[in-house]
């Protein structure tokens, strides 16, 4: 091929390649450093000015200074050019410095790659619905300034619906590549350090304003979806960490390490089971969040000895599980020594009057002590509020005789002290409690407004028992969720709060919009991809017959998609279709007919060259001129259409 | 000896096509992506590493849409050629230096317009041309004339990188195509009228001259004319002056080539004759041309024109030697 001297940019150009680096570099304003996004709209401005004044480019000097001052920044920025962050805000940076030496169509093209390449950095921040069609739009920008670049000056309007053709013709690629490209799990190699920041969700311990802080969040923790009925709303307990350790302020989790033995837990489910899936938000923690208690689970996950269902890595990525549970069940009738031992263990010389009180029930059966304390809860001037007053040392004394203002965590926190005080072994138990079921699609959408602590009581012969002091104060808490459990004037959490009707309906539908985003687009692995490929008919993928499967399937569509953009032959009428032919047989016996010869020339030089088809040539031409240029009739198209077989045999042609 | 045929020649012939119109099929089309094109895949393929490593959903779908995009644009590339009708036309004769303009003649017959479409001669300027749809559109192909005779452009490229730049998709024309390249018209003062070709004629004729006055000596002025009194008369000894003559034989104006300078090269004798010509023609003169072993009758217009720069063209510079 010909090497050609590197062509210059149309001036008609400039605007559409200003407009990629824009659209696709604006959106990380959001979480970049302000001086560099100022720096981008300065840098775009420059352009435009020099644009519309026809000026020439900046000096390359000036440019690369610029580069390495702004790099500079960005190293002093984040403290390394390495991270994800960075590398964004370098792209940034790129995209706002090269429409300043664009002058070749070379040059154009670096600023369209590399607004492809700033459209995948989006999704490490959202992959959501709008950002997926902020793709979509993005592209066709893209795509259209690609021809402008290489078609020349044509309407708006042209450019974008050709770009748009062209879109639409790569969707069916898209989608089979999407479904068939065999999928590759996890990183290729370590990611960065900020490559999971940012996750919500319960944590392992439970200090002061842990769960109210994430109560006034109405993020989705998971969605369930039930393959039968959804047991009743009192039931949906949702279990979490299990916190056992006690320091007088805060509940955690008793570490392996403090000599637990790791016995498997026994569950005996004594009523119906409900299976179900759930896909679980990334909470960058290990434990799944199964319906209390768990009966069968999802393959590589395993059952801690307090019951919770834990994945072996922190779930890093919306997933999703199936359970299988029971909400009437006897869990571990038989428990170590050891373990009822740290259920009974309380720091010593705190909350004197709790102790006190608990005391003078220590004759009493287990059984007999929850109901007292939880009697307490219901018959004295007990009250839920998310603004609970604060505190001191003796939280528990405070709360109990002092306050008796608070919510879940208050509650399962005094309980539990109550119970250990009097010898009973008890526990308080995190995570949410509730849900609401979408219409729309049937799923059950529990957030971060419905987490929860409850208490759990080691009872002999009974295991270990679900209590849920709360429940004894704000009944309404469990039954209806927790805006009905709040009082009048309390800060409502975020989403929840909105009750007219017509915006329910609307967020039903946007989240069921979302939850099926969700499964097929963000969650589609390498599991689901068996999945529904099995569906399809494929038992058994591996890579080789998705691959061969992908290479047919795109075969099939190139086909469709050249079929589909093939020249349309234009609808030649018949009168030239009968002469055509008639002109055809003709060259098959050796008079070709010169493109540029009339009907009745070409007659007269047959009847030269060949007198034996003198007659029925000169009759052909004759009906063909009329039908033609003239005002012929049928009879006449007939008389055309029949000129062929009235010519003699070809045997005849050296005649 | 011949030069061997090169592998593209060997493996696409030197036949010319000869049906016209030429109608482009998918056989006569080549694709190829460009480097962009290239460097379009090496984008692709790090996005896809990337978005592998960091588990993007999204990114698989911007990716897999791309890869997508391209396989289109291959399409559109090819069908931007596709079915093209061609047919060449009648090229004009052109001077030595010149362009030469061959006319070749674009129909598409779909009903999409077919943009950004570059044709050219192998090493010549490019012409790119947009095609509206259903419609059709004649341009004029340059070739660079560099030598009198007879001009083969070659064949034609016509090529296009339209929608995305990804893919460059082209197609040979080689129709039998030549135009006539006259000798670049050396501009010098016609030779004095009718000086008689042989001694014998000039004698008898010199009575029926008129003197029309004096002029300074051009190269192709036979020393003969010069007017050696006027010279003497002048001062500044600049120039010769040389007599001219009006009247006369001006009827009948013979342009000889013996009437050229004998010691200049034979293509630049061929030049002082175009440039005679277009004098001669422009002057509306009646003109013939005798070159050695072949003469053009004296005759006017633009048909005279052509006849006699066609036969400077066509010369055979090895039959100087024994004419003259």
């Amino acid at each position: 091929m010909r090497s050609r001297p590197p062509q210059a940019i149309e001036q008609g150009a400039v605007p559409w390649l200003l407009a990629v680096a824009l659209a696709t570099a604006s959106p990380h304003a959001e979480h970049l450093p302000p001086w560099l996004s100022l720096l981008f709209g300065a840098a775009l401005l420059w352009r435009l000015w020099l644009w519309r004044q026809r000026r020439p480019l900046p000096p390359r000097w000036c440019l690369a200074l610029l580069v390495l001052g702004a790099l500079a920044a960005i190293a002093w920025q984040y403290r390394s050019l390495l991270g994800r962050d960075s590398g964004v805000a370098m792209l940034v940076l790129f995209m706002a410095l090269k429409p300043l030496e664009m002058k070749t169509r070379r040059d154009a093209l670096v600023v369209v790659l590399l607004g492809f390449f700033l459209l995948l950095t989006h999704y490490f921040y959202s992959q959501s619905i709008p950002t997926g069609l902020w793709l979509l739009a993005s592209c066709t920008l893209l795509t259209a300034a690609l021809i402008r670049l290489h078609g020349g000056a044509q309407p708006l309007a042209a450019i974008v619906r050709q770009a748009g053709l062209l879109l639409l013709q790569a969707m069916p690629f898209m989608l089979i590549l999407y479904l068939l490209f065999p999928r590759v799990s996890g990183p290729l190699w370590g990611l960065p350090q900020d490559a999971h920041a940012g996750r919500s969700g319960l944590s392992s311990e439970m200090a002061p304003g842990s769960i109210s802080n994430l109560i006034l969040s109405g993020a989705i923790a998971f969605r369930s979806h039930f393959a039968g009925e959804i047991p009743e709303k009192a039931d949906l307990y949702w279990r979490g960490p299990v916190l056992d350790a006690y320091d007088g302020l805060t509940w955690r989790a008793s570490t392996p390490a403090a000599g637990l033995p790791r016995m498997a837990p026994v569950v005996e489910s004594r009523g119906a089971q409900y299976s179900y899936t759930s896909i679980i938000e990334a909470h960058n923690q290990r434990w799944l969040l199964a319906l209390d208690v768990a009966t069968s689970l999802p393959a590589g996950t395993l059952q801690a000895p307090t019951l919770e269902v834990l994945a072996r890595e922190p779930l890093r990525a919306r997933s999703r599980f199936s359970f299988a549970s029971s909400v009437d069940y006897r869990a571990n009738r038989a428990e170590s020594a050891a373990v009822l031992q740290q259920a009974l263990s309380l720091p010593a010389a705190i909350n004197p009057r709790a102790r006190a009180l608990a005391e003078r029930w220590k004759s009493r059966p287990p059984a007999r002590i929850a109901d007292a304390v939880l009697g307490m809860f219901r018959n004295e001037d007990f009250h839920y509020t998310l603004r609970p007053p604060l505190l001191g040392a003796d939280a528990v004394d405070e709360f109990l005789f002092g306050t008796r203002r608070g919510f879940c965590e208050h509650y399962a926190s005094a309980f539990v002290f109550l119970l250990r005080a009097a010898g009973v072994p008890a526990r308080v138990v995190a995570g949410y409690q509730g849900g609401e079921v979408n219409p729309v699609d049937g799923y059950l959408i529990v957030r971060q407004s419905d987490a929860h602590a409850w208490a759990e009581v080691w009872l002999a012969g009974e295991g270990w028992v679900r209590y849920d002091p709360t429940a004894a104060v704000a009944p309404s808490r469990i039954e209806q969720g927790i805006v009905a459990a709040l009082p009048e004037g309390e800060p409502l959490p975020a989403i929840v709060g909105l009750d007219a009707d017509w915006l329910r309906q609307l967020r039903y539908r946007w989240e069921a919009a979302n939850n099926a985003w969700n499964q097929w687009v963000l969650g589609y692995n390498p599991q689901r991809q068996r999945d529904i490929l099995s569906r399809f008919g494929m038992p058994n993928p591996d890579w080789r017959s998705m691959s061969t499967a992908l290479a047919v399937l795109c075969g099939v569509v190139l086909l469709l998609v050249t079929v589909w953009t093939l020249p349309r032959r234009r609808r030649v009428d018949p009168a030239q279709r009968a002469w055509q032919k008639y002109c055809a047989a003709l060259a098959r016996r050796g008079v070709p007919r010169a493109a540029w010869e009339g009907p009745l020339a070409f007659a007269v030089r047959v009847a030269v060259e060949r007198p034996q088809l003198a007659e029925v040539t000169s009759e052909a031409a004759r009906c063909y001129a009329a039908l033609r240029y003239g005002r012929g009739d049928s009879e006449q198209l007939l008389v055309l259409q029949e000129c062929v077989h009235r010519l003699p045999a070809r045997w005849r042609k050296s005649a | 000896m011949r030069r061997l045929p090169s592998p593209h020649q060997w493996f696409f012939g030197r036949r010319r096509d000869q049906q016209w119109p030429l109608v482009l099929g998918q056989r006569r089309i080549f694709i190829v992506p460009t480097a962009a094109g290239m460097l379009f895949a090496l984008v692709l393929l790090v996005m896809l590493i990337g978005a592998i490593n960091y588990d993007l959903s999204l990114g698989h779908a911007l990716i897999f849409l791309l890869a997508g995009l391209g396989l289109v644009a291959m399409v559109h590339s090819f069908h931007n050629l596709f079915g093209l009708r061609l047919t060449p036309g009648r090229a004009d004769a052109a001077f030595v230096g010149d362009l030469a303009r061959f006319p070749l003649q674009l129909e598409n017959p779909r009903r999409r317009q077919r943009r950004a479409l570059e044709l050219s001669f192998s090493g010549q300027p490019v012409v790119a041309v947009d095609l509206p749809a259903e419609g059709g559109v004649t341009i004029a192909l340059p070739c660079r004339a560099q030598r009198r005779g007879r001009l083969d452009p070659g064949r034609v490229t016509l090529a296009t990188r339209y929608p995305l730049g990804l893919f460059r998709a082209w197609s040979y024309i080689h129709p039998s195509w030549s135009c006539i390249v006259y000798p670049k018209p050396l501009r010098t003062p016609l030779p004095p009228t009718s000086p008689a070709i042989t001694a014998d004629h000039r004698q008898g004729d010199s009575g029926q001259e008129d003197f029309a006055g004096l002029r300074p000596r051009q190269l192709s002025d036979p020393t003969r004319h010069i007017a050696w009194k006027a010279v003497a008369r002048r001062s500044d000894e600049q120039a010769l002056l040389v007599k001219q003559f009006a009247g006369g034989a001006s009827d009948e104006l013979w342009l000889d080539w013996s009437l050229t300078p004998p010691d200049r090269d034979s293509e630049e004798r061929l030049s002082i004759l175009a440039g005679w010509i277009m004098l001669a023609d422009e002057g509306q003169a009646c003109y013939g041309l005798r070159l050695p072993g072949q003469q053009v009758a004296p005759a006017t217009g633009s048909a005279q024109r052509a006849s006699c720069l066609q036969a400077l063209a066509l010369y055979e510079p090895g039959e100087i030697g024994d004419a003259v």
